[in-house]
């Protein structure tokens, strides 16, 4: 039977990191992929915040296939015809730790696993794991149907959201309705030279846009869009409860979505040339599976480290960071006699040392926050009928800005108390 | 044990040669097809015309077989000959050839024939071009020899042209066989080949014929009804039947739906299967390989009934329904039936089961 | 487990399989008339998996090591790995730059050396065909070369006593032949259902040193006897079929309509008559 120090399964960032790290600390390592190859199986784009590429491999900036670094924000409240967008732009935001920049998981995640690989982990895509091999309460390796098995002292599960090996080990339960929310990307082709001009980029600058309000129809969620070299990343990430009972599908709502005005005028003329669909864990800390046991450790989606409080996408980064830190938890148990849960136990504070958790905690509130309905459809409503009163001059004399507000608010159906009380949980959530 | 003929003594290879194959005291069609195109051959090349007919007992076969256009028949009479056995069938035909030297020898490009061919050829160590459709004398007096390549999408011209004898083997059904002439005179020659019975390496344990329903033939119908397997269970074959019954056709299969057990290999269509050439060729459920559009695109007319509107046979179709045989097989029958009997909206007698 | 042969080492078998551009795939450059065969996916052709399987069958039933061997240039190696993933032990790639144009009687003269290299070999099994060339000829012409008792056209084979069973599927029905062992069978297409690599498979190709390159001097293969120039035969033209153009109506939708629009038109054709 083959045998290796270490199995990970799943060749996505959490994988393809935790691999790497394995393979430079001197575990024999095997990366197992079910896809023909990494990240054909993946949501196709978006963007990845670089810090943890940072640590993970210093230099990544030379060959990382990036598509462009993202110089501009915007944040865009909809209404059925309308929009509202606020802008930031900074220099700053594409340089040094800090940077974020859009990809193509295709691209950059068999990026990741090269990196992997040329640090000495064999990887093996085209096989789908089934099942782990448990024997005398631990983890001994992993089982593919019909009866092949191959053993390792160590098992990392970076499966991503699906979760199905997590479960089986009793790591974690089945997830309920509202705890997942449902995500679409549409990738759109158009010539580089027409996604520069339309967003007045530069060469190898980007754009990122969150939309609110009437992007998710006014459910839970929310849409997003950014620039790659040629292509434009859209998408939804909208809560599986509201759909359901809403009794709407997902596409249906992306296909209104990718008609509001607001929209088209960035996608105009555009060809949709790829569409997916995935599950987003919406677990937040307090949430979160049980990370290690007996032989085996969670790292990324599976173990549901990702954050997405509205305004800000994270997944990839801390998917990165925490297969680092599994990485450096096997190491601490090598050197502590085993891959026992106790010696494996040092996870957290790995993972804790990388940020991983602290930022989960710090955005923990966020899913709650996200429950708040009148965030995504009554205030970006307020807003917009602010906004076209403040606009709309049509001879009939302006009022004060201020009785604008008051006016606009009490009509609203919201009492001002409660109002008050959702922007202070959303400021200290953010 | 090889010995290569080589252009040296090219000119000392001389007539024509048809492998002849007999079935239960009667000549294979391959056969009389083949005596035919060979009889063309042998007179371009002012040859003699000669057939080969390893077996036991088969005078009476060697004289049917001169009727058809042989000027002689060399017959090898041996027990072991008895059935078509592969390593005894090379030994004859190498020794005879050796002997001979023919310069042309053709086979049916049947099960037996192939098998016996690849031995041979490499035992002689000379060309061989399988699955001929089409012969001509190049100007240089070689044989060219035109086959299908790559499932039929385009015909390769193969030339053999330092070695001798040039052999091919003849796809069944593309050459019309002449008629019988009982009267027709010809030589028969007995030769010996020794053989021993070490000759006989492999034993024949248990023959289970395929059944003949005595139905039409598919390659004797104006009309072929042909399901693939998209029919998904052998009893919806009685669906096709049903259809063709009312077309007066025959019903032929894909290998799939062969492969599968629904239907017998004697009905399959392609390169491996027969080649059909009827007024009409009803597809349904086969998504057209290049190895079934061998055996049916010169049908006339290409009738094309499947589910998927990218299957690839809707290429070559006249005509194509897009939909559920299930649906469009029993309304075609209904349709044809009113047609027939005029009375509008009749039920179509279906077999119960379907489906 | 049974170990078969001479009660000693488990049967060795040989398996010939060629990589082939994907059949499906091919089309007819409508310019230059000729195959367009780049950026074509290749597979094992098919009817060599289905040998191969039976390999892997025999092998799961009795003690046995199969061999792959291929015939061909290195990007053959895919086609091989794959074999390997799937189950079989090891591989002999036989590959030369004089070997280029071969046709079958070079083809089947090289594999048999390289089998005889091989050595020890109990049975050897072919496809029934090749998707490319399809002649059927190379598995009988090795039996030929090597003097082997063959059985072709097989979709099954059993080892009883130390005796190979195949079941031939002959012009008017199914035949079961017995054979001595070494012997040679050549397989049907689509007689079984080809395994999938396996993970243990898989890691065995990542670590190397499954497939063997032997050129024509390793082997002892005579450079007169092989490639183009000493083939017998040689494709002087290919001429691409016009098939007669076709009406090319398609009717969707309402199967009623449907129907009735097509019986109207092979009634208008005189294709049927009312
Ligand atoms: C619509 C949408 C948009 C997103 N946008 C962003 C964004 O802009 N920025 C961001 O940072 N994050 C984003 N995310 C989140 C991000 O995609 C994930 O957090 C990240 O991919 C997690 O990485 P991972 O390695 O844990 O899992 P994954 O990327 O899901 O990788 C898991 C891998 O394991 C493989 N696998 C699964 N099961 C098995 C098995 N049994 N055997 C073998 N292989 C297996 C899969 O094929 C896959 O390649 C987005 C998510 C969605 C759904
Ligand atoms: C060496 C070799 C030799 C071969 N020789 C031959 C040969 O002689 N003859 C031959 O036929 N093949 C031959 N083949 C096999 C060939 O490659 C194909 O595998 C075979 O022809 C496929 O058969 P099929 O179209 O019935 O099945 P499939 O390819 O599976 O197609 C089934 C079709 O049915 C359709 N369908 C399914 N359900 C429905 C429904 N409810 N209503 C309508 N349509 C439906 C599907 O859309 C599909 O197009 C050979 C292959 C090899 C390798
Ligand atoms: N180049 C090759 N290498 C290995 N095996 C081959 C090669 N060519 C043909 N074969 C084998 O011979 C069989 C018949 O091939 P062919 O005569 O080309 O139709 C194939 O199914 C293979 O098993």
């Amino acid at each position: 039977m083959e045998r290796f120090d270490a199995i990970v399964v799943g060749a996505g960032p959490a994988g393809s990191s935790a691999a790497l790290t394995l393979a430079r600390k001197g575990f024999s390592t095997l990366l197992v992929e079910r896809g023909r190859s990494p990240g054909v199986k993946g949501m196709f784009g978006g963007r990845i915040y670089s810090w943890a590429l940072h640590d993970l491999l210093p230099d990544w900036a030379k060959d990382c296939p990036v598509e462009r670094f993202v110089v501009r924000e915007n944040l865009a409240f909809l209404t059925e015809d309308a929009s509202l967008a606020i802008s930031y732009d900074s220099p700053k935001l594409g340089q040094g730790r800090a940077s974020s920049f859009t990809a193509l998981r295709a691209k950059f995640d068999a990026w990741l696993a090269k990196k992997a690989q040329e640090a000495g982990a064999m990887l093996v895509t085209g096989i789908r794991v089934d099942d782990l091999w448990r024997e005398d309460g631990r983890v001994r390796g992993v089982l593919v149907a019909p009866k092949d098995r191959v053993g390792a002292d160590l098992v990392v599960i970076a499966e991503g959201a699906t979760s199905i090996l997590t479960r089986a080990a009793g790591l974690k339960r089945d997830l309920e309705p509202r705890e997942v929310s449902v995500g679409v990307k549409e990738t759109i082709e158009l010539p580089v030279e027409t996604i520069q001009e339309r967003f007045g980029l530069g060469e190898k600058e980007g754009a990122a846009f969150v939309f609110a309000g009437q992007a998710s129809l006014g459910l839970r969620g929310g849409g997003f869009l950014y620039t790659n070299q040629s292509s434009i990343s859209l998408g939804l990430v909208v809560s599986s409860e509201d759909l359901s009972r809403k009794k709407i599908e997902i596409q249906e709502v992306q296909n209104r979505f990718r008609l509001h005005p607001a929209v088209q005028r960035w996608i105009r003329g555009g060809k949709v040339v790829e569409y997916s669909a995935h599950l987003v864990p919406e677990l937040g800390a307090g949430m979160m599976p049980r990370l290690w046991g007996e032989g085996v450790l969670v790292a990324g989606d599976a173990a549901g480290f990702l954050i997405n409080n509205g305004y800000t996408f994270r997944g990839v980064d801390l998917a990165i960071a925490s297969g680092v830190a599994a990485a450096e938890a096997a190491e601490a148990a090598r050197a502590a006699g085993g891959m026992s849960a106790a010696n494996l136990a040092g996870y957290e504070k790995f993972l804790r040392a990388r940020n991983v958790l602290t930022d989960l905690e710090r955005f923990r509130r966020a899913p709650l926050y996200m429950k708040n309905e009148r965030l995504f459809d009554v205030y970006p409503r307020l807003l917009m009928e602010i906004a076209e009163r403040l606009y709309t001059v049509d001879g009939s004399g302006k009022p004060r800005l201020a009785d604008i507000i008051l006016e606009e608010a009490t009509s609203a159906d919201v009492p001002k108390l409660k109002m008050l009380l959702d922007l202070l949980q959303g400021a200290r959530s953010m | 044990m090889t010995d290569g003929h080589i252009l040296e003594d090219k000119s000392h290879f001389h007539g024509v040669w048809v492998f002849l194959e007999g079935r239960a005291g009667q000549l294979r069609d391959v056969s009389t097809q083949l005596i035919g195109e060979g009889r063309r051959l042998a007179d371009l090349r002012g040859t003699p015309l000669t057939g080969i007919l390893p077996g036991h007992d088969v005078d009476a076969l060697a004289r049917e077989a001169i009727g058809y256009g042989l000027d002689r028949v060399i017959v090898v009479d041996d027990p072991i000959l008895e059935i078509y056995r592969s390593r005894p069938f090379a030994e004859v035909m190498a020794q005879l050839i050796r002997r001979q030297k023919p310069e042309i020898v053709l086979f049916g490009a049947s099960k037996n024939g192939r098998d016996l061919g690849g031995r041979l050829h490499a035992i002689l160590e000379t060309g061989l071009a399988a699955d001929c459709v089409k012969f001509d004398i190049d100007p240089e007096g070689n044989l060219d020899m035109i086959r299908p390549s790559f499932g039929g999408k385009s015909l390769a011209h193969i030339l053999c042209k330092k070695h001798r004898p040039q052999m091919a083997s003849v796809r069944r059904n593309v050459f019309v066989a002449p008629p019988h002439n009982p009267d027709r005179r010809g030589e028969i020659l007995h030769e010996r080949v020794e053989l021993s019975p070490k000759d006989v390496d492999a034993t024949l344990l248990e023959f289970d014929e395929f059944t003949k329903d005595g139905g039409l033939r598919p390659e004797e119908a104006d009309i072929v009804v042909s399901g693939g397997y998209g029919l998904g269970d052998p009893k919806n074959f009685q669906l096709l039947q049903a259809l063709a019954d009312r077309l007066g056709g025959a019903i032929a299969a894909s290998r799939k739906a062969v492969d599968s057990g629904w239907v017998p290999k004697t009905l399959q269509v392609g390169q491996t299967g027969m080649t059909v050439r009827p007024k009409l060729y009803i597809a349904v459920g086969i998504s057209g390989a290049v190895q079934h559009l061998a055996g049916m695109q010169e049908s006339d007319k290409i009738v094309v009934i499947n589910i998927d509107p990218k299957a690839p046979l809707f290429e070559i179709a006249d005509y194509g329904i897009v939909g559920d045989l299930f649906e469009v097989v029993p309304e075609l029958i209904r349709q044809l039936d009113a047609l027939k009997g005029g009375e509008v909206g009749a039920q179509p007698t279906l077999p119960a089961e379907v489906r | 487990m049974s170990v078969l042969v001479s009660g000693m080492r488990p049967m060795r078998i040989i398996v010939c399989i060629k990589q082939v551009p994907k059949a499906q795939e091919l089309q007819v450059d409508p310019v230059t008339q000729t195959l367009k065969r780049v950026g074509v996916p290749s597979e094992i052709n098919p009817p060599d998996a289905n040998a191969l399987e039976i390999a892997l069958t025999l092998k799961d039933r009795h003690a046995a090591e199969v061999v792959v061997l291929s015939m061909g240039p290195t990007s053959f190696d895919e086609s091989l790995e794959r074999a390997i993933a799937m189950g079989a032990d090891r591989s002999v790639l036989l590959t030369d730059r004089i070997l280029g144009g071969s046709d079958t009687v070079p083809t089947a003269y090289a594999l048999s050396e390289t089998i005889q290299k091989i050595g020890g070999y109990d049975l050897i099994l072919t496809g029934e065909e090749t998707t490319d060339a399809s002649t059927g000829h190379v598995g009988p012409g090795i039996a030929g070369h090597l003097a082997l008792p063959q059985i072709t056209y097989v979709s099954e084979v059993q080892i009883v006593d130390g005796t190979v069973r195949a079941r031939r599927t002959a012009e008017d029905g199914t035949e079961w032949w017995q054979t001595k062992m070494p012997s040679l069978c050549t397989v049907n297409f689509g007689c079984n259902k080809p395994r999938s690599p396996t993970l243990t498979g898989k890691i065995r190709v990542k670590r190397g040193g499954v497939i063997a390159h032997w050129s024509c001097a390793d082997v002892g293969i005579d450079p007169k006897k092989v490639g183009l120039f000493n083939s017998p035969t040689i494709v002087a033209k290919v001429d691409t079929i016009r098939l007669p153009p076709r009406a090319g109506r398609m009717f969707s939708g309402d199967a009623r309509e449907s129907v009735r629009a097509l019986l109207d038109a092979l009634i208008r054709d005189r294709v049927i008559v009312p």
